[in-house]
């Protein structure tokens, strides 16, 4: 099964809709609770990201028997040095964002954590690409 | 502890009335979405100072029944609004954090 969704830019009241409508279809797929449980914490982050820190994407799902594949893609900046963007803590959010409570510099450790696997792939002034695939137990 | 008792017992303002008979065995006390996001287990009430939509959402998607806001804060128009289409009850104290959490603490723990 194929889902997409459009992740509007500077949209941060609407950030997280495709989060929740992704746990309401697994949840009638009877995907396990805990799978559930990671996956909506993964995509959240990313969604969140490409409102954050890019001009919005979209997010594309693909679920079949024993995995979800979710590709959420934006058009932004792009990530000077994954690595250091995945350290816990580190973050470049705006005051704006930070006032809201964003920027403790957790999502990308969060999305590593409650995935399997994890993929970046960002090009400068382009845009960034993250991949995440979560296997299901059935 | 049933949420209704919680209330009665800590005098909370109820902004959205739904979870009432959720029993209630801990808590999480954190301003940032992403530690929320991260570290809070469904069931447990959520005690911050943010009021924005996106804490309505978080919640919902973490399965919990329970934001409080302390200190009196006002939860923004689009925070309850999401609130009472999700089914996430919305709370204030008029105390700030430490204390309500002590006194939480204390009935559940
Ligand atoms: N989609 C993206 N486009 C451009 N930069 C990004 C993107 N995602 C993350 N980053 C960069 O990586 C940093 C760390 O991201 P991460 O999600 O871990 O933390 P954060 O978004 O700053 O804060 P938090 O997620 O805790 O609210 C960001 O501050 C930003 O500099
Ligand atoms: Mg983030």
């Amino acid at each position: 099964m194929h889902y997409t969704f459009d992740i509007e830019k500077g949209n941060f009241t609407n950030a997280g809709n495709a989060s929740g409508s992704v746990k309401k279809t697994l949840k009638q797929l009877n995907v396990d609770p805990s799978s559930i449980k990671r996956i909506v914490v993964a995509l959240y982050e990313a969604e969140i990201n490409a409102v954050a820190h890019a001009y919005g994407g979209k997010i594309d799902i693909d679920i079949d028997g024993d995995k979800i594949v979710m590709v959420v893609a934006d058009q932004g900046p792009g990530i000077p040095n994954i690595e250091l963007a995945m350290t816990e803590g580190y973050s470049t959010a705006s005051q704006k964002v930070r006032e809201m409570g964003f920027g403790a510099g957790m999502g990308l450790p969060n999305m590593k954590k409650n995935t399997d696997k994890l993929d970046i792939q960002t090009e400068l002034g382009v845009g960034t690409t993250i991949t995440m695939t979560v296997f299901l137990k059935n | 502890m049933l949420l209704k008792d919680i209330i009665e017992k800590l005098n909370l303002k109820v902004y959205n009335e739904v979870n009432m008979d959720s029993d209630v065995k801990s808590a999480y006390s954190s301003d940032l979405l992403s530690d929320v996001m991260g570290n809070a287990k469904s069931g447990q009430v959520w005690i911050t100072m943010q009021t924005h939509k996106n804490v309505a959402s978080i919640a919902a998607l973490k399965d919990v029944p329970a934001v409080i806001i302390v200190r009196n804060g006002v939860p923004d128009d689009d925070m309850l609004e999401f609130a009472k289409d999700n089914d996430v009850a919305v709370l204030s104290s008029s105390e700030p954090t430490f204390p309500l959490c002590g006194k939480l603490y204390e009935l559940i723990k």
